[in-house]
């Protein structure tokens, strides 16, 4: 440690050593390194995911689609509900596709 | 000329036939059915002869059955919490059937029943309706807040209710259509391939004998990533489950 700077309280100096110790250790291979497991996860079934989150998209808006040809069937409205419900349709796909992506809490 | 003789069918794997000659025709036994008992007795046969050594040190049959085991244990208490062990025969049941499923198709001659849309569906559904009279029994007519989370404007009500319940309504949709998208599209692309070898040898001659060793070898490269698409399907299909029970127990 050099003492040109002299740090104003103890806290600095003891978080960069920490963190220098972490670098280190992670550098001689003793700790795991973060998060690593996890995203050779992801990446491994990187297509998995994409597979995924496509049919996420597409199986909302299928069943928004057949709730509004039902609702236009039964109340003679075509075509209105199947183009509002198209729209919900796109949004609940979109909100299918975040919950599965989402960074976990 | 020679490819009009060997025209592809790479759907025609995927045909029912009746088994077990004229009573399986009698009451519709296919091929499919006979594969889901497969299935079934495969799991319950490495349940049982895994099990029955009991060794301290397990052999690799009992170790398989002892990881089968604790991995969907560990699943259910990790993604449901304490109370997800009441649900751990319901997901083991789920995740040995789809993987079995899958692996026994992987075995040239057999029939894979997850490749039929009716099969997924059937099992999607079942999770589903076990997920939401999960989320009644233990929460009663408050199961219903689940539409409409809290911190939202009572103005976006409607419109948040609606696409709340689209988005529940399409989590079977999206459950089975993955399963059998996965499993049709690998054995067609084994079928396709297969096909090439096929057709190039007819054609070409010994030529085509030596350029057939181009898709041969693709279709052994995708008899690894299909064992790795069984696997990981197998385990999506049961940690959906576990999400979705996650979310009946807790409500968000």
């Amino acid at each position: 440690m050099s003492d040109k700077q002299v740090s104003p309280d103890p806290a600095p100096e003891t978080s960069l050593f920490e963190e220098r110790l972490r670098a280190a250790r992670q550098k001689q291979g003793l700790d795991p390194v973060p998060k690593d497991g996890a995203q050779a996860g992801r990446d491994a079934s990187a297509m998995g995911l994409g597979l995924r989150v496509g049919v996420e998209l597409v199986a909302a808006l299928v069943v928004a689609l057949l709730i509004g040809w039902a609702l236009d069937r039964w109340l003679n409205t075509r075509p209105v509900f199947l183009a509002v419900f198209a729209l919900l349709g796109g949004v609940a796909g979109m909100i299918n596709v975040w919950r599965v992506v989402k960074p976990p809490p | 000329m020679a490819a009009e003789s060997h025209s592809m069918d790479v759907l025609g794997q995927f045909a029912l036939k009746p088994v077990l000659g004229s009573v399986g025709a009698a009451v519709q036994f296919t091929q499919s059915n006979a594969m889901m008992l497969a299935a079934a007795a495969v799991t319950l046969g490495l349940l049982y002869f895994g099990m029955r050594p009991r060794a301290l040190v397990p052999g690799r049959l009992q170790a398989a059955a002892e990881m089968g085991y604790s991995f969907i244990h560990d699943m259910c208490v990790e993604q449901v919490g304490e109370e997800g062990k009441r649900y751990f025969p319901f997901v083991f049941a789920v995740f040995f059937f789809v993987l079995m499923g899958n692996l026994l198709g992987l075995i040239p001659g057999m029939f894979t029943f997850t490749s039929h849309i009716a099969v997924t569906f059937a099992l999607a559904l079942t999770v589903w309706v076990v997920t939401t009279v999960v989320a009644l029994k233990i929460h009663g007519l408050h199961f219903f807040s689940y539409f409409f989370p809290a911190g939202v404007p009572i103005v976006l009500a409607p419109l948040i209710v609606v696409i709340e319940v689209i988005s529940y309504l399409s989590r079977p949709v999206s459950l089975a259509v993955r399963l059998f998208a996965n499993m049709v599209a690998g054995h067609v692309m084994f079928e396709l391939f297969a096909s090439f070898v096929v057709m190039l040898a007819a054609a070409l001659g010994v030529v085509g004998g030596v350029l057939a060793l181009g898709p041969l070898a693709i279709n052994v490269a995708l008899v690894g990533f299909e064992l790795l698409v069984c696997f990981l399907q197998a385990y999506v299909f049961a940690i959906l489950t576990c999400i979705y029970l996650h979310d009946a127990v807790h409500l968000h």
